[in-house]
């Protein structure tokens, strides 16, 4: 499996650390259920899933990588900081 | 007070020469992790370039030259290594000094691209990693940052408290690739 990094290029998956689906983060002031389902509720697709992966052998960033569950297949890769997940001030 | 005597990461360690190949330690003198704040790349690249003569790096590249580079060390930084960074510098960017962190060593030789290609999953053959060329990458396990400096000469670094395994597992690799004649 390898994982093409927006900065660094194509490298093998031995450089990354994988952390879990990636979700948008609920807003500041978001009731319970949006923070119940942002910390505990996850789909669990035989398919493409969204997920944070951080290139801790490389450049450091963390990666939004859209992967196929099935077959490993990437199917998408970028910046985390660059994806809309929320977190921004 | 006590006297303390300075050590670099890698004395005792090296210089070694195998195979036609030599592995000395690089005294690189400051070095200085400058990450721009945000949107201030541009104004620090000039900043950079008037008080040090040489660009922000884009990714994968170093700028400057021997004794005084910036090499690109990641997402939104680079390492300034050699002079100590202009004060001019801090209205742009975070500065970290890294002096003493990082074991640099150099890695010289006809064969360095093979010993490096048993240690570093990365193609760093001369007709795509070319002089300028830098990558934060693996090697053995280690987090590393390989730059060409040379046609047959790399920039070697890893923190510093790894020094005496990068050491072993380049002469390691050296000797490998000198017993294939």
């Amino acid at each position: 499996m390898r994982i093409t990094c927006p900065l660094c290029g194509e490298r093998d998956r031995r450089e990354f650390y994988y952390k879990g689906a990636a979700l948008v983060r609920p807003a500041e002031g978001a009731d319970l259920d949006a923070w119940h389902e942002y910390v505990n509720l996850r789909e669990n697709p035989a398919g493409p899933l969204d997920e944070l992966w951080y290139h801790e052998m490389g450049c450091n960033s963390w990666l939004k990588v859209t992967r196929d569950t099935a077959t490993h297949e990437i199917l998408d890769v970028q910046l985390a900081s660059e994806a809309g997940l929320g977190g921004e001030t | 007070m006590a006297e303390l005597i300075a050590k670099s990461p890698c004395e005792g360690l090296v210089p070694a020469t195998i195979g036609g190949m030599s592995l000395t330690e690089e005294h690189p003198g400051a070095m200085c992790a400058v990450a721009p704040f945000k949107g201030q790349q541009k104004a620090l690249s000039k900043a950079l370039e008037a008080a040090h003569g040489m660009a922000f790096p884009a990714p994968n590249r170093a700028t400057g030259k021997a004794g005084s580079r910036a090499v690109w060390f990641g997402r939104d930084m680079a390492l300034l290594m050699g002079p100590a960074p202009d004060a001019t510098l801090a209205e742009h960017a975070a500065l970290t000094d890294q002096s003493d962190a990082w074991a640099v060593v150099k890695l010289d030789g006809k064969d360095a691209e093979d010993v490096l290609a048993r240690l570093v999953p990365v193609d760093l053959r001369n007709q795509v990693f070319k002089r300028g060329h830098t990558v934060r990458v693996e090697l053995k396990h280690m987090m590393a940052s390989v730059t060409r400096t040379g046609p047959q000469a790399f920039q070697i670094m890893v923190f510093r408290s790894m020094a005496k395994t990068l050491v072993h597992d380049l002469k390691t690799a050296m000797e490998a690739v000198a017993a294939r004649g």
